[in-house]
């Protein structure tokens, strides 16, 4: 615990006044090493027990140690397993120093040291888990997309059941019930850890006999409180819990107000201006629908598509705004995208312009089908067809963009038309081994 | 099929839609084409006019409130020997919610953007005994039956090398004729096809197709 090599400026051991206790030292050395604060005060008290060591530490830490500017950002602590190696570490680290304190004779007694030590521990984990344990919880958030869908599905299913996803409700309990876990055994490891700094001080002074009795009194004094008051407790922790999840809904319900505020009043109000002009209605129609189908389902916006059933939906609602003609899409199975599966999705799309511009407005039809290392993309229409050897050679659009960039990606293209038949564009691309 | 339509008599039809607005559009799409016999706007409503009304189809919205089609579907199966034909039609593109109306009993589902003739075939469809999947219904059929079963149960948790490919076309836009063409087989073999894969969605053991059930509190 001396002062670290601050090479980049940004990681100069600085006090934290915003994020101390007493002169933010450990909170300084917390930031510099992206360790837990309460691991680093933990320390100085072991140390402190330790014939006053740790005291001596930080006060030298206070006066050497410059003052960093308040209004700092806060460093972000390591969660999950990270946090648990970090502690364990620590943890041995102190006990290896405080073994060669008690060798040394810098020691102040087995009943003082250890029931400190013990106690120290506990403390910080129940401290932490009460007071900090809610900020990786919110930090989750944003980071997975399913876990932030999830509310929304959740909240929709009061409504209309069909927003309930089952994979993203599923994936969201399973998070919920991971950090509760979490949550439990620490609180579980921190009292363990106190009762114990209790036991093993009264076991060292011989006070433990005693103890009983007063245990033994303690717990009839609570037994006869208890059935006096715990049916007002239960009517208290009733009417909290009713409380919350009424304060939960109501902000599910302002978010989902707020989102439909900004998307489909919106679009109404669109609709109602240009209702003189209905294939401007009905785009606007689709492509306010396909917004919130994409809600209701969890699926990110359009636009953020790294999967294929997204960006092949991402291409259709483009052509469909773009010519006016809808595209059904049907996907069967998904996948990442790679740069040939990128390929896949342009040549589809080019295939979708094509349909759009010469199907004659009629509806364009795209069934994907993902799986077993194979990628099928069909995108059909009704329009009029053409007779595909009759194409002169200089019209690039199918045979660059669509036959050629299949190609160019491992993959191939068909296209099938006859004249008043329709057309069909088929895409494969296998993976090879 | 001896319950085929008399010439120049459609089958009586009966909308179910919690939207006035809606079961009067599709009214106003329908009535030249085929013979209406009513609406209903509601689950209770719906039962006591499938009752009251006979009709040969019901037009079935899934969203409605106190049970939704699946709960129409089942108490009139309670009350009747002979229930009319059920054909789903709704906004919605959940696959759970479509599975399970169509594992309640409906014998297809089609979504609301369908044209006004497209509807009414699938009535007169449906009416005779067949099955009708739209695009995207064919889409998740695949998607459900999509890899081999765990452990085949029967053969009724897969679906054969045909019906996969005509549930194939079907999802690329195809019509029934169309497929038929394509394929090189009969119409009706199209739709033998097609009525066998309904038939397996409703009484396969898969896993993915009984836990949308369970979630939808359905006994199957």
């Amino acid at each position: 615990m001396t002062t670290g090599p601050g090479s980049a400026s940004a990681h100069i051991l600085r006090r934290d006044r915003d994020a101390g206790w007493v002169g933010g030292v450990a909170a300084g050395i917390a930031r510099r090493f992206g360790i837990d604060v309460s691991l680093v005060r933990l320390a100085f008290v072991v140390a402190t027990a330790a014939g006053g060591f740790g005291l001596g530490a930080y006060l030298l830490g206070w006066i050497l140690i410059p003052a960093g500017e308040s209004g700092s950002a806060r460093s972000r602590l390591p969660t999950g397993r990270a946090a648990v190696e970090v502690a364990l570490g620590t943890g041995l680290l102190l006990l290896a120093a405080l073994l060669a304190f008690r060798e040394l004779g810098i020691w102040f007694s087995d009943a003082i040291v250890w029931p400190l030590v013990l106690i120290a521990s506990g403390g910080a984990l129940l401290w932490r888990q009460s007071l900090g344990g809610q900020e990786p919880g919110v930090d989750e958030r944003p980071s997975s997309a399913p876990a932030e869908a999830a509310p929304h599905a959740a909240l929709a299913g009061d409504t209309s059941p069909a927003a309930l996803s089952g994979e993203a409700s599923h994936a969201a309990l399973a998070a919920e019930s991971r950090r509760a876990a979490a949550a439990i055994s620490r609180t579980g490891i921190g009292i363990a850890l106190v009762i114990a700094a209790g036991f093993v001080f009264l076991q060292a002074t011989g006070a433990l006999g005693a103890a009983r009795d007063v245990l033994l009194a303690l717990i009839a004094a609570v037994v006869v409180l208890g059935v006096i008051f715990a049916p007002w407790v239960v009517r208290l922790v009733r009417s909290l819990t009713q409380e919350r999840a009424q304060r939960i809904r109501s902000q599910e319900r302002a978010e989902m107000a707020a989102h439909l505020h900004d998307s489909v009043l919106q679009t109404l109000a669109m609709v109602q201006r240009s209702a003189g002009d209905p294939g401007e209605v009905a785009a606007i129609a689709r492509r306010q629908e396909r917004e919130l189908r994409a809600w209701l389902a969890g699926r990110p916006a359009p636009g953020q598509a790294a999967r294929l059933a997204a960006a092949l939906e991402a291409a259709a609602a483009d052509v469909e705004e773009r010519f006016g003609v809808p595209v059904e899409v049907v996907v069967v199975g998904d996948r990442e995208l790679d740069g040939n599966h990128e390929a896949v999705v342009a040549a589809a799309r080019e295939a979708m312009t094509n349909a759009a511009k010469f199907g004659a407005g009629s509806t364009v039809d795209v069934y994907a089908e993902s799986g077993g290392g194979r990628t099928q993309v069909f995108v059909r229409d009704r329009g009029p067809g053409f007779d595909p050897a009759a194409v002169p050679g200089d019209r690039r659009g199918v045979r660059d963009s669509i036959v050629g960039r299949m190609q160019r990606h491992g993959g191939r293209a068909r296209v099938a038309s006859a004249p008043g038949g329709g057309t069909e564009v088929e895409l494969v691309l296998e993976e090879r081994p | 099929m001896n319950d085929r339509p008399r010439p120049g008599r459609g089958p009586r039809v009966l909308i179910v839609d919690d939207h006035q607005l809606f079961r009067s559009g599709v009214r106003s799409e329908l009535e030249p084409l085929l013979e209406i016999a009513g609406e209903a706007g509601g689950v209770d409503e719906a039962v006591e006019a499938i009752e009251t009304q006979r009709p040969d189809v019901v037009l079935l919205d899934v969203h409605m409130p106190d049970g939704g089609g699946v709960e129409v579907i089942r108490r009139t199966a309670a009350r009747t020997d002979s229930p009319p034909c059920f054909l789903a039609l709704s906004v919605s593109d959940a696959a759970e919610d479509v599975i399970a109306v169509i594992r309640a009993g409906a014998r297809g589902y089609v979504t609301k953007n369908i044209s006004g003739e497209e509807l009414a075939e699938a009535v007169r469809r449906v009416h005779e005994g067949d099955a009708v999947f739209s695009p995207r219904l064919a889409g998740f059929v695949l998607d459900a039956f999509a890899g081999p079963a765990p452990q085949p149960q029967s053969e009724l948790d897969a679906l054969t090398a045909r019906e996969r490919e005509v549930l194939q076309h079907i999802a690329r836009g195809y019509m029934y004729k169309e497929i038929a063409l394509r394929l090189d087989i009969s119409p009706r073999t199209v739709e033998a096809h097609v009525s066998s894969v309904l038939r397996k969605l409703q009484l396969s053991t898969r896993h993915e197709l009984s836990r949308w059930a369970a979630e939808r509190g359905l006994d199957l």
